[in-house]
């Protein structure tokens, strides 16, 4: 592979306040799968809406085959054989699968013709997929399948996938590595954006990494240690959360058989979930996305209510208590969805502490707000958890993804809960965050309060949880020990691939 | 190429200069609308914004009547506005402003024609009453089934001219009046009147609701929890969910309380400066309201400027309709202008105006 | 019932439907663009001023129409620039739009009041036309009947067959997947909103050059708001928007004709009954929650900012 595809030279893009990208250079060969690493913020969405048109660059160049490569737009981008799988899809819920992967082609066939080639393709790369199911139905795994397809049909010679295993369980992650070497195989070069370094060290050719917007290093990943790329990738050496000894207390939360209808149409029923959690205990429940963690977590937060004798906390029946009444008992909650629910991103910091901090806090006596003393609480947050803001008074929208973050996490830290459910609690955060918050939420557990972890992040879960549940459409699993659990078992409590089988019995 | 970039806080300076930059604006179209009219651009404006208050001639007339036009507009607005922050759109005030003065009207012509003085506060709570009950239709079928309020709410205003025509020429009609449509005057029955409180100054009993309203509403929005959860809910829905805020609740305060308001302007227009339930009595104080509550960016002491102002524009139309013969629909037009300023300027606050480098969007 | 026809009045329920179908026909474009654009009542207002004044001017009901679909258009375009570009609320740009309607026609139509327009004529289908019933109720109406019943066809076809229409259905669902699959969200929107503020405008000249035919200050009492209406009770689809255009126009015209006939029911009554009607109907389309989401455009009314 002593061949060019795609040379970038001195790429570099500035946003204000931020250069996205600083001067990268690197260069892929067809059938390679060049891996790009870095941290969240790192500059690698940057890098790849340039290559796919979505983003001009302020400087350098791109050549592809030799010739000046400078995409207006994504169907320039296509038209030159690069496609692009992304992170959060560029799917239409209400349209189907053939009229969403007819939106991302040039010149689409017409609708019958369109849908036996989607049978076809989808078919040869162990991909099932059904043209004519509206996408909304779809689990997540099936709608990364909708865009791989819709990239395959164009015969593409780079194919870019952002953060593509983010929403697949182990067992798919290996169908989509089998689908990507035989592309690879036959051709066609990868860019391939992770910061999952097992899997970069198990499917790619070479590595750029980049940290801050710049290329910091280039290695063979099968010859580096994860630990090595780790440490390139973040440019410190890594502090992992200690764990502390813990005994067992006595059950602090139960469900006792909750289900829930879905409010959305493609949303997620939850079936007859029950759990018991202890006092001390961190609870970890995976699953791939939109299996029903956000339903589970408004269970708990109270934005969803259940009939009496379902949810108890401390033996008192809360099912039916709404948010406040539930703080008050000490039962806190922090969504996934910072901006818009988690906070609100016009309001300020200030006000955001009082989102879930007027009841514990007092900070509301009698209906009225004493601002004085909401300030001195989101003060308080933003020491205790070393928030990055120039004061409260700025928008929460004005905060980097990870300083948000841990303005959320503190905010319910603070208040002393007594039961905590958090759901992506490290999400799209630098890990110097990552680390803060994991470490938080472990020393809570061990104040003797029950944490609840919802997480997509096999390996955080295993790094702070005492017990693993798993979450698949809307049902929950019987919770076993972190300790000694393989990553086959815990995809096969994800739901393996089951539902790839039933494709392909299907077919 | 310019382009919007977004501010990571939203401008508190944009947030204040927004509206005089939008009369401005207004001013400059406006004039451009009346040379197309034919008529002298600068001596229209002047006509409308100076003369009402400083024209030795006109003053004396148009001053105290700057009251009486705002006083409507800015208690029917600052209910507007609470819901307007949440995410509520009633926008139909006319209709509540209209039932109001129906139920207040009748409630009084019930008594007529005793003294006491229980007559007029009775008639300003049923007045109230009626706006609220006529704003919970549109709030019952929000929460009750998933019905959008704001074309209830419009519809509803049609629904109320018509029953203001029929009452003007049935139920409500004066037995004494010789047939003619249109109920009593209550101006001429001192116990249901609602007078000039001190002459010259264009103050009655609405204009002191008003500002007892701009008071209550600065208040709660800035002190009290129920005004926290109005902005969050307008903010962030979700948030506010997640915060506890019961949507339906806020829903029914927010739609009951503009309701309550618009009624008790309709109970305090009939009383006081109409004089009398006629069928022409619906004077779009309702919609007015809408572009005085934005006008003042949804904060109470803005729509107390901006009820000024926008009752400025009425009287100096008024005069510029009688000095220059401009007609009554510019003015209509000119407001609607404003507005559509206003939006255009109000994407300052929140985004950031950039030349040169284009970006592929 | 005596004295109501039944071949009258169902012709003149196909009359009373047009404007209200050229309007809802318009909006449910804009809306499944993910605009929601609460402006045709203005912009029906001003076609109708529009449309009269040039078929006025010229003698030509023809240009007058088209003059109609420009004022309407023009007007839409204000909209467009101002949620488009400027990003500012569709809820309170959409009032806006209306407010500054009935001011700008009630300016433009003061020299129009009591004036007659020139006849817009009735399309000849020749022996056809005395088909019994068919014939009358069906057969002899002006063009703009039979142009409203084709366009809502055409849109049907557009939004079902053509790309263009999978294209513009797919940024009224999310214009983030549209944005990062490289179509030009904001420029679809504004054509979607170009189209229903001309359509809005033939629906407005229709009220005042066919169906009463004159002009009057604010004569357009609520149609646009009904149109909005007509858009949901017809889920966001074409032949059930029409279905809904054609029942309302029955009303309309049934409780005319009950009036003229001086049947024992108060007038007033009769005259709120389209608006209390029209209520109705939203209430029982909206209801159900979980089918008015899925059956509206996802991005309805959702301010869309390229920030990447």
């Amino acid at each position: 592979m002593t061949d060019t595809l795609l040379a970038l030279d001195g790429l570099t893009k500035a946003y204000p306040g931020v250069i996205a990208n600083d001067g990268v250079s690197f260069r892929i060969a067809p059938g390679e799968v060049h891996a790009l690493l870095g941290e969240n913020g790192a500059g690698k969405s940057t890098l790849v809406k340039m290559i796919y048109g979505l983003v001009k660059p302020d400087a350098g160049r791109m050549a592809l085959r030799g010739a000046p490569y400078t995409p207006d737009r994504p169907s320039e981008a296509r038209t030159n054989g690069v496609a692009m799988v992304f992170q959060h899809f560029s799917l239409f819920e209400a349209l189907d699968v053939a009229e969403n992967i007819a939106l991302g082609m040039e010149n689409p066939p017409r609708r019958r013709e369109l849908a036996a080639s989607i049978r076809q393709v989808s078919h040869d790369y162990g991909l099932p997929l059904d043209p004519a199911r509206l996408v909304g139905e779809l689990s997540a795994g099936e709608r990364q399948r909708v865009e791989i397809i819709r990239c395959l049909l164009q015969n593409p010679r780079l194919l870019i996938m952002d953060e593509p295993t983010s929403v697949l369980t182990p067992q798919e992650v290996e169908i989509l590595f089998a689908t990507l070497r035989k592309l690879s195989s036959e051709g066609t070069a990868i860019l391939y954006i992770s910061h999952k370094l097992d899997e970069i060290r198990a499917l790619c050719d070479a590595a750029t990494v980049l940290r801050r917007g710049k290329v910091v290093g280039t290695c063979v990943p099968r010859e580096t240690t994860a630990r090595e790329m780790a440490e390139l990738m973040v440019g410190t050496t890594l502090h992992t959360p200690e764990r502390r000894h813990r005994e067992n207390g006595e059950t602090l939360l139960e469900l006792r058989g909750v289900s829930l209808p879905a409010a959305t149409p493609f949303g997620t029923n939850l079936h007859a979930l029950s759990l018991k959690v202890q006092a001390g205990e961190v609870m970890g429940i995976g699953g791939v996305a939109g299996n029903g963690q956000d339903e589970f977590l408004s269970v708990l937060s109270g934005e969803s209510l259940q009939e009496p004798g379902r949810v108890f906390v401390d033996g008192v029946d809360i099912g039916a208590l709404p948010p406040q009444t539930r703080r008050s008992l000490g039962v806190l909650a922090a969504p996934e969805e910072r901006l818009g629910h988690a906070a609100a991103p016009d309001m300020t910091l200030v006000e955001n502490a009082l989102l879930t901090g007027s009841v514990r806090e007092k900070l509301a006596p009698h209906g009225l707000v004493n601002w004085a003393a909401t300030r001195a609480f989101a003060a308080r947050i933003i020491e205790a958890f070393d928030v990055r803001t120039p004061n409260a008074d700025v928008a929460a929208r004005a905060l980097s993804g990870g300083n948000l973050q841990k303005f959320v996490i503190g905010r319910e830290i603070l208040q002393a809960p007594r039961v905590l459910v958090v759901n992506q609690p490290t999400w799209g955060v630098d890990a110097a965050a990552a680390a803060t918050i994991r470490q938080a939420l472990l020393d809570l557990a061990g104040q003797g309060a029950a944490v609840i972890v919802i997480s997509q992040d096999l390996d955080e879960l295993m790094e702070i949880a005492d017990r693993f549940a798993a979450l698949n459409a809307g049902r929950l699993t019987d919770p076993r020990a972190t300790a000694g659990l393989s990553l086959d078992e815990i995809g096969l409590m994800m739901g393996g691939a089951h539902d790839m089988e039933v494709a392909h019995a299907a077919q | 190429m310019i382009r919007l970039e977004k501010r990571p806080t939203p401008s508190q300076a944009w947030t204040v200069l927004t509206p005089p930059v939008a009369v401005l604006a207004t001013m400059v179209a406006g004039g451009l609308m009346f040379a197309a009219l034919g008529k002298d651009p600068f001596e229209a404006i002047r006509t409308i914004f100076y003369d009402p208050l400083f024209n030795d001639q006109f003053a004396a007339y148009s001053r105290p009547q700057l009251l009486v036009k705002a006083g409507p507009l800015i208690l029917i607005a600052i209910g507007l506005s609470l819901g307007f922050r949440a995410g509520v759109w009633n926008i139909g005030a006319e209709g509540q402003y209209i039932v109001g003065a129906l139920c207040g009207a009748g409630v009084g012509l019930a008594m007529y024609p005793s003294g006491s003085v229980l007559v007029f506060p009775a008639m300003v709570m049923a007045g109230a009453l009626g706006g609220w009950a006529w704003a919970m239709i549109p709030a019952i079928l929000k929460t009750r089934f998933n019905t959008n309020e704001i074309l209830v709410s419009l519809l509803l205003v049609y629904v109320a001219e018509q029953l203001l025509a029929s009452a003007a020429l049935g139920l409500l009609r004066n037995p004494e009046g010789g047939g003619f449509p249109g109920s009593r005057n209550f101006q001429q029955w001192p116990a249901a009147a609602n007078p000039e409180l001190i002459t010259g100054t264009g103050m009655h009993w609405g204009v002191v609701a008003a500002f007892v309203a701009v008071i209550g509403a600065y208040a709660l929005l800035s002190r009290h929890l129920l005004g926290f959860q109005i902005r969050l809910t307008g903010a962030a829905p979700r948030a506010a969910r997640f915060a506890g805020v019961n949507p339906t609740r806020l829903v029914v305060i927010c739609l009951g309380l503009s309701g309550l308001l618009a009624g008790m302007a309709g109970l305090f227009e009939v009383t006081g400066p109409a004089g009398q339930i006629s069928i022409d009595f619906g004077s779009g104080y309702g919609f007015t309201a809408i572009i005085v509550a934005f006008l003042g960016r949804l904060h109470p002491v803005g729509i107390l400027l901006a009820g000024l102002l926008m009752a400025l524009t009425y009287i100096g139309g008024e005069l510029a309709q009688f000095m220059l013969g401009v007609p009554a629909a510019a003015i209509q037009a000119f407001q609607g202008m404003l507005l559509f300023f206003l939006l255009a300027v109000d994407v300052l606050s929140n985004y950031r105006l950039r030349f040169g480098t284009r970006e592929v969007a | 019932m005596a004295g109501i026809s039944i071949e009258l009045l169902l012709a003149s329920l196909m009359v009373a439907a047009t404007p209200i179908l050229f309007a809802a026909i318009g909006e449910m474009v804009v809306e499944k663009s993910g605009v929601l654009n609460l402006g045709v009542e203005g912009m029906m207002i001003t076609g109708a001023i529009c449309g009269f004044a040039v078929a006025v001017e010229t003698g030509s009901p023809a240009l007058g129409f088209a003059g109609a679909a420009l004022g309407g258009a023009g007007l839409s375009l204000v909209f467009a620039l101002l949620t488009q570009v400027l990003l500012s609320n569709q809820v309170a740009t959409g009032l806006a739009l209306t407010l500054f309607g009935l001011g700008f026609s009630a300016l433009i139509g003061q020299g129009y009041v009591g004036i007659k327009p020139p006849p817009t004529g009735s399309l000849d289908f020749g022996p056809l036309s005395d088909i019994p019933l068919i014939g009358p109720v069906l057969l002899r109406h002006d063009l703009l009947v039979y142009v409203a019943i084709a366009l809502t066809a055409a849109v049907w076809a557009f939004l079902r067959y053509t790309r263009a229409g999978l294209i513009l259905r797919a940024v009224g669902e999310s214009h983030d997947s549209a944005h990062a699959l490289g179509y030009k969200v904001v420029r679809i929107r504004v054509l979607a909103i170009v189209f229903g503020g001309a359509m809005a405008g033939l629906g407005g000249a229709y009220v005042s050059l066919v169906r009463v035919p004159q002009w009057t200050e604010g004569m357009t009492a609520g149609a646009g708001w009904i149109a909005l209406a007509l858009v949901v009770f017809g889920a966001w689809r074409p032949w059930r928007v029409l279905l809904g255009a054609y029942l309302f126009g029955g009303i309309t015209v049934l409780q005319l004709n009950l009036q003229a006939a001086g049947v024992r029911v108060p007038v007033e009554l009769l005259s709120i009954s389209p608006y209390l009607i029209t209520i109705l109907v939203l209430v029982v389309m909206s209801s159900d929650r979980r089918r008015v989401a899925l059956n509206a455009p996802a991005a309805l009314g959702r301010v869309f900012h390229a920030s990447s």
